[in-house]
């Protein structure tokens, strides 16, 4: 038996003596665990799924093993989400850490950092949130105003982040901060780590359209962080910053907004309107969704061929753009369908007289406008194709 | 799933886009167009020298074996420059009905004579202005030692001047395919002059009498295996169509970069750079659907659903792109002696032929239940 395949058979053991059964159903929206420090397992199997996988590091399974990764090589991380499908696996972690950032700590962190920030991560002991964007830092998000100023071996930090994810929740903070305010505006930009129970830092949910909070503004005055908690080169931050954007649009195209749990589209309509000779009886919303259905397909085959050309190593970096501009375009498009496949039913904010799922059409429907606001705008990723794909200049 | 080319059909590409560039250009099309002319009998020849049209043919039979993925690579090399051969009905059409309906003493006489390009064929199916292949009213009587074809064909691709027509007629057991000498007694061909200036043809058929030979396989052609042989076809139009598309957005992207107005290159303005971005995300999501249709056709699963998205997504993807050269190119691409128009223009046809993207998600939707 060839080494590949001895890896299979013993990851399928491992899981089958490792995954708890519950831990088999599909996803229940109350026990997604993010981990950090304040977890909580509704379901104590989550708990004992996420100790187990991290155990192993196969909650980063590529991830060096010497910072509690898995070690583990493209093919045989390919063929441990094989074997994680093939028993309908829960995701043991969700993390922006994993995503994200260990990524960049990976690539930009020194040998310190590494040691200290990424195992936490693995084993899901701390939540990480982005400081980014700023109530004058969208788009522009290179016109960041967040100070940081050396003091002794401390940066200084004073300003305000907005639409942070989870702030609320998360032990730490990847943040973006000016500490160079003279420089060019991509010049000035570093990049700090901080505890969010730092003092000076204050943290306000903000509630949607959509009644979750998802998104938090965060204060920061007189926050001091070590200067040795900075990631990368002083003033060069811009670096680390694009390419946490480029795993940030990947990861929320491959999570196709995370709605996927829900109702089919063509069976609630099928449910909620009938067939006709075998066809959905409103013939014009039939033709939309199928549209839709065809352009969803098309997507998740674009992804599928966007890895495949990565392994065979094209050049494949534009594809975070490409994928990020029709993902959101695909889940805004789908989820306005659901409410009009469910009529009146799909409009309900709360309560009785509405069966659950529907209530969640219409969450995912009002949450989903920001699908092309967050992670860079549509017409911002529009802007990146233009410029770095079909190399159009700049207006003089 | 296979979405990379292999290395033999990287040199295969590389081999026709050159061909064809080379012996084929847009110029060469519309000099044809200005004469009237719909076959180009010299390059037609050396598209044979060169092997193209046995691509799908085993080498038992004189073709390469290369298979439908190699065939769609050289459709795309010629579709870019407008190039006009018989390539898409003889070299993909009816190696793909002799393969999956012929017999082996069809296949052993007709192939080897399509490898090395000597004899031409076209398919004549439709009966109307819309694809409907299960919408056959042309008849096929038995005879003493053979059949008598009786009908109309409308709108049948290379039906002008292909030697062989591959005629689907309704026999008392349903639909059948028959091999038709062109200028056998009884067919009259009637050269249409369609938009895009190709070979298309009404074809008569009165009291057309052929031998028992003629009958594809002898035995009738369901409706699985014709809807299997169209998609084969789907896909090469597919395939047409992506030459297309990278053509078109290809002169308008080098338009961008070089238009001045208001001082500015046109290109550097935001409108258009968007207009821009959004076709190339469209093109990627599209060349996936095209790859994909191939991967089904190679492993025999889901085909109609896989062929239905490609074609539906290829039509509308071209459809998008040739309306925006046009736009972008403003007045200079309304003019007859711009290539713009060429372009659009095929397009329409290729869009429509073997069903138009409405048909095919009309399929899709009823392929999966609704």
């Amino acid at each position: 038996m060839t080494d590949i395949e001895t890896f299979r058979q013993e990851t399928r053991a491992w899981l089958e003596a490792n995954c708890p059964a519950s831990m088999r159903t599909p996803m229940a929206e109350s026990e997604t665990v993010w981990g950090g420090r304040n977890a909580s397992f509704k379901n104590p199997d989550s708990k004992a799924w996420l100790e187990a996988m991290a155990s192993k590091g196969w909650t980063a399974p590529k991830w060096p093993k010497a910072y509690g990764g898995g070690g583990l090589t493209g093919e045989e991380d390919r063929i441990l989400q094989d074997e994680l499908r093939r028993i309908n696996a829960r995701p043991a972690l969700l993390s922006f850490g994993i995503w994200m950032f260990g990524p960049v700590i990976l690539e930009f962190g020194t040998e310190e950092q590494k040691q200290t920030y990424l195992p936490d991560m693995v084993h899901g002991r701390t939540w990480w949130c982005q400081g980014y964007s700023e109530p004058g830092a969208g788009s522009d998000l290179a016109g960041l105003q967040t100070r940081a100023v050396l003091d002794g071996d401390d940066y200084v930090v004073d300003g305000q982040k907005v639409w942070t994810s989870y702030a609320n929740h998360a032990d730490w903070m990847l943040c973006l901060v000016r500490t160079e305010p003279n420089a060019p505006k991509h010049e000035g930009i570093s990049v700090l780590l901080f505890d969010m129970k730092t003092p000076g830092v204050e943290v306000r949910p903000i509630k949607l359209i959509s009644g979750a909070s998802p998104f938090c503004e965060t204060f920061l005055t007189n926050v001091r962080v070590p200067a040795s908690q900075m990631l990368g080169p002083k003033n060069k931050g811009w670096d680390v910053a694009k390419r946490i954007l480029q795993f940030e649009r990947t990861n929320i195209s491959a999570s196709g907004f995370g709605s996927g749990a829900g109702l089919d589209l063509v069976d609630a309509a099928k449910e909620s309107i009938g067939l006709e000779n075998g066809k959905l009886a409103n013939s014009d919303l039939r033709s939309r969704i199928t549209k839709q259905r065809m352009y969803e397909r098309a997507f998740h085959l674009t992804m599928r061929r966007g890895q495949e050309e990565a392994k065979a190593g094209a050049e494949v970096s534009h594809y975070a753009s490409v994928l990020k501009i029709a993902a959101a375009k695909l889940n805004q498009d789908k989820t306005e369908l659901l409410v009009e496949a469910l009529g009146m039913e799909g409009l309900g904010w709360e309560g009785e007289g509405y069966r659950p799922e529907a209530l969640k059409v219409t969450r995912d429907w009002l949450r989903a406008k920001a699908n092309s606001i967050e992670g860079g705008t549509s017409e911002v990723n529009l802007n990146i194709v233009a410029k770095r794909v079909l190399g159009l200049r700049d207006h003089q | 799933m296979a979405f990379s080319l292999t290395e033999d059909q990287t040199l295969l590409k590389d081999a026709a886009d050159g061909f064809f560039a080379d012996k084929a250009p847009v110029a060469g099309f519309r000099k044809l167009r200005d004469s009237k002319e719909t076959l180009d009998p010299s390059l037609w020849g050396e598209i044979g020298a060169m092997g193209f049209a046995g691509a799908m043919i085993g080498e038992n039979h004189g073709g390469s074996d290369m298979g439908l993925r190699a065939m769609g690579l050289v459709l795309e090399a010629q579709a870019r420059t407008l190039g006009v051969s018989p390539l898409f009905q003889t070299g993909l059409m009816a190696p793909s009905i002799l393969k999956l309906q012929g017999n082996t003493v069809q296949q052993d006489d007709y192939l080897p004579k399509i490898a090395d390009g000597s004899l031409t064929f076209a398919l004549a199916l439709d009966e109307g202005a819309h694809h409907a292949p299960q919408k056959i009213e042309t008849r096929a009587t038995k005879t003493a030692g053979g059949w008598s074809l009786a009908g109309k064909k409308r709108f049948v691709q290379d039906g002008a001047h292909a030697r062989i027509l591959i005629v689907i007629a309704r026999t008392d057991a349903g639909l059948g395919a028959f091999l038709v000498a062109g200028d056998a007694p009884g067919v009259t061909r009637h050269a249409l002059s369609g938009v895009d200036s190709r070979d298309l043809a009404d074809v008569t058929l009165d009291a057309v009498s052929v031998g028992d030979g003629a009958y594809l396989g002898d035995k009738p052609l369901d409706e699985a295996t014709l809807d299997l042989i169209l998609d084969h076809g789907r896909i090469g139009l597919c395939w047409e169509m992506m030459g297309l598309i990278g053509a078109t957005f290809d002169m308008t992207h080098d338009y961008l970069k070089t238009r001045t107005q208001f001082g500015q290159l046109i290109g550097s303005f935001q409108a258009l750079q968007h207009r821009a971005a959004t076709m190339l995300v469209e093109i990627e999501l599209t060349r996936s659907c095209v790859v994909a249709a191939i991967d089904a056709i190679e492993r025999g699963k889901s085909v109609g659903e896989a062929v239905s998205l490609a074609k539906a997504r290829t039509g509308d993807t071209l459809q998008l792109v040739t309306n925006e050269t046009i736009q972008m190119h403003g007045g200079i691409g309304m003019t007859d002696a711009h290539d713009s128009g060429f372009y659009l223009k095929r397009a329409r046809v290729l869009e429509t032929a073997y069903g138009s993207s409405g048909f095919h998600r009309d399929r899709w939707a009823k392929l999966n239940a609704y």
